[in-house]
């Protein structure tokens, strides 16, 4: 497939959240906010991206038997990088994103990326769909974070447009919220996808 | 007395599935049934412990004293692949039925969150051996709890009426919601 | 270009080279966010202190109190042009809904609180992470703790002064509890 098309796949037609359905964890965890699920998305993007690149660089020199060892150390070493520039850039958003940053080595997108594409494909082209799986990884984060954090604070990256000590409905920004947001943007996606083919 | 709250607390409170959001990709993909839903459970619990007590003395005996706290990520997933490699080896000699029965979930608790994310949260509450222990076991217990009873949901689910849009994860996804709920009902325990 | 065959010494090499590699990286990278990630956390102390107490030129001096459990109580005393202008002491508390959770409460030299800062916590969005809005702290604001009912602070549902969040009693229960704990050690340390 050309370049393009491996680039845009991620957003829609091979969504990871909303279609593939993998990286579910932190997906429900840290959209409780739009801007922890860009922060989320952003990080993943990029330990998508480089694992995706150093995996296919050496996919012609790692044994068979000793891939899947091969690929998490790659991975775990790429998210721990993120892990402590972040913890020393951007504190606070590390702070809040606790956990999930060192989870990212277990997110099923990366990890399913190297063995269905990064393994079989030339280097540029691994990059290209690192990059377009991360963002639409990012831009699914985002989206969900951003209908949560409107319907359970009133707010938007932060910014409230309801009154000051106004709530919104608080079980958007709680556990149920979560689950109950992604189902019904996965059947909504379902629904666009059926009508426009 | 300590104990029974990180019991109470893990098991329904803080329920990792429900409350924390760890080890969603095998509770929806695992949960259909429910036999599976507890060899899937069983198999967790042992991991979660085994992966969790090595990982803690590691951290506390290897990477703590050396100062290799930033290799915590890289070792910890390390050593649960290792332990799930092993535990495939052991179950194909000792139990083929339960080893096919599992099929290709056992690999996929490598990667199942739950099992880093203990390992974790453990250090990160600075717990002793004897509380990570039971916190971890009362935690994997918690986890087959949710997958068991999402399990006895989906089977029930699979023959009521469903809108044909929501049929499958959406609708799965909006029980897990309502039962996340239901378990909400638990905070104030403790 | 063949694949390498899963030969047990190609195996080892493979797996070797890039365990080492990796474990070179991260060292590096390590070396180099070491220092970021230290300032960062002083400096995310140092802008609670200025946040409690604005009005003060030096820190002179810091005394960890170590308590029964893991955390421990740290005061900070403030100096202003050599007299002392208060202290900034971080307290805890184990009672919060989610756990324990820290904050910086910053006492004026006639021992009224003049401001608090939630550090950490894990409280329940929406309900209580209220306990950081201006709303819940400004009660605390120029209160002297010995002198109000009972020489503690509580909520009014205990019998206290202080008017909890709504739906959120716990936390605003454990938020008193530190304060109390802070100023009890304020009491004793005083401020020279």
């Amino acid at each position: 497939m050309n370049q393009l098309t491996n680039f845009t796949k991620g957003f829609f037609r091979e969504n990871p959240i909303l279609v593939l359905l993998l990286g579910n964890c932190p997906t429900l965890a840290v959209t409780s906010s739009a801007i922890n699920g860009l922060g989320m998305g952003l990080a993943t993007t990029f330990v998508l991206f480089m694992s995706n690149v150093f995996i296919s660089a050496v996919r012609n020199f790692v044994p068979d038997k000793v891939r899947i060892p091969a690929f998490v150390v790659i991975i775990a070493s790429f998210v721990t990088i993120v892990d402590l520039l972040m913890q020393a850039y951007t504190p606070a958003l590390s702070k809040q994103l606790g956990i999930f940053i060192p989870l990212i080595v277990v997110n099923c997108i990366i990890l399913g990326r190297a063995e269905a594409f990064a393994m079989k494909n030339s280097i540029y082209s691994s990059f290209i769909d690192g990059l377009g799986m991360g963002l639409g990884f990012t831009m699914a984060l985002v989206i969900i974070g951003s209908i949560r954090e409107m319907l359970g604070t009133g707010s938007l990256f932060g910014y409230k447009f309801i009154a000051e000590n106004a709530d919104g409905i608080l079980i958007f920004i709680l556990a149920p919220g979560a689950f109950i947001t992604l189902g019904f943007l996965i059947a909504l996606l379902k629904r666009l996808q059926k009508t426009s083919k | 007395m300590e104990y029974v709250i990180i019991i109470i607390s893990a098991i329904f409170v803080n329920n990792i599935v429900l409350a924390q959001f760890l080890g969603i990709c095998p509770f929806l993909g695992v949960s259909t049934k429910i036999e599976t839903a507890m060899g899937m459970g069983a198999s967790v619990i042992f991991v979660m412990t085994l992966a969790t007590l090595v990982t803690f003395l590691v951290q506390q005996y290897v990477l703590a004293p050396l100062n290799l706290a930033f290799l915590q990520t890289i070792s910890f997933i390390l050593i649960i692949a290792a332990l799930v490699q092993m535990l495939e080896i052991i179950l194909k000699k000792v139990s083929p039925s339960l080893y096919q029965a599992l099929g290709i979930y056992l690999p996929l608790i490598t990667t199942n969150c739950a099992v880093l994310g203990v390992a974790l949260l453990v250090i990160k509450k600075d717990y002793n051996l004897m509380e990570s222990v039971v916190f971890t076991i009362a935690t994997a217990v918690g986890f087959a709890l949710a997958l068991v009873i999402f399990s006895g949901i989906r089977e029930q689910l699979a023959l009521a009426e469903v809108p044909k849009g929501m049929k499958g994860i959406p609708i799965a996804l909006i029980t897990t919601g309502i039962l996340a709920m239901a378990f909400m009902g638990f905070s104030g325990m403790v | 270009m063949a694949k390498k065959e899963s030969s047990f010494k190609n195996m080892t090499i493979a797996l070797c080279v890039i365990t080492c590699t990796a474990g070179l990286a991260l060292a590096a990278v390590y070396n180099v966010t070491v220092e970021p990630i230290a300032l960062s956390q002083k400096a995310k102390i140092n802008d609670a202190i200025r946040t409690v107490v604005p009005d003060f030129d030096t820190i002179s001096d810091t005394i960890l109190i170590p308590e029964d459990g893991p955390d421990s109580i740290i005061v900070h005393r403030l100096k202003k042009g050599g007299e002392p202008a208060g202290s900034a002491i971080e307290t805890y508390t184990y009672k919060g809904f989610s756990g324990n959770f820290t904050l910086m409460v910053g006492f004026l030299p006639d021992g009224s609180i003049n401001n608090i800062e939630v550090l950490e916590h894990k409280e329940t969005p929406g309900l209580g992470t209220k306990m950081t809005t201006p709303n819940f702290k400004n009660q605390f604001k120029g209160i002297k703790v010995s002198e109000t009912k009972g020489g503690v602070l509580k909520v009014k549902k205990d019998g206290g002064t202080i008017d909890a969040i709504t739906a959120a009693t716990i936390s605003s229960r454990a938020f008193c509890d530190a304060v109390n704990r802070a100023d009890a050690i304020n009491r004793k340390g005083g401020i020279q």
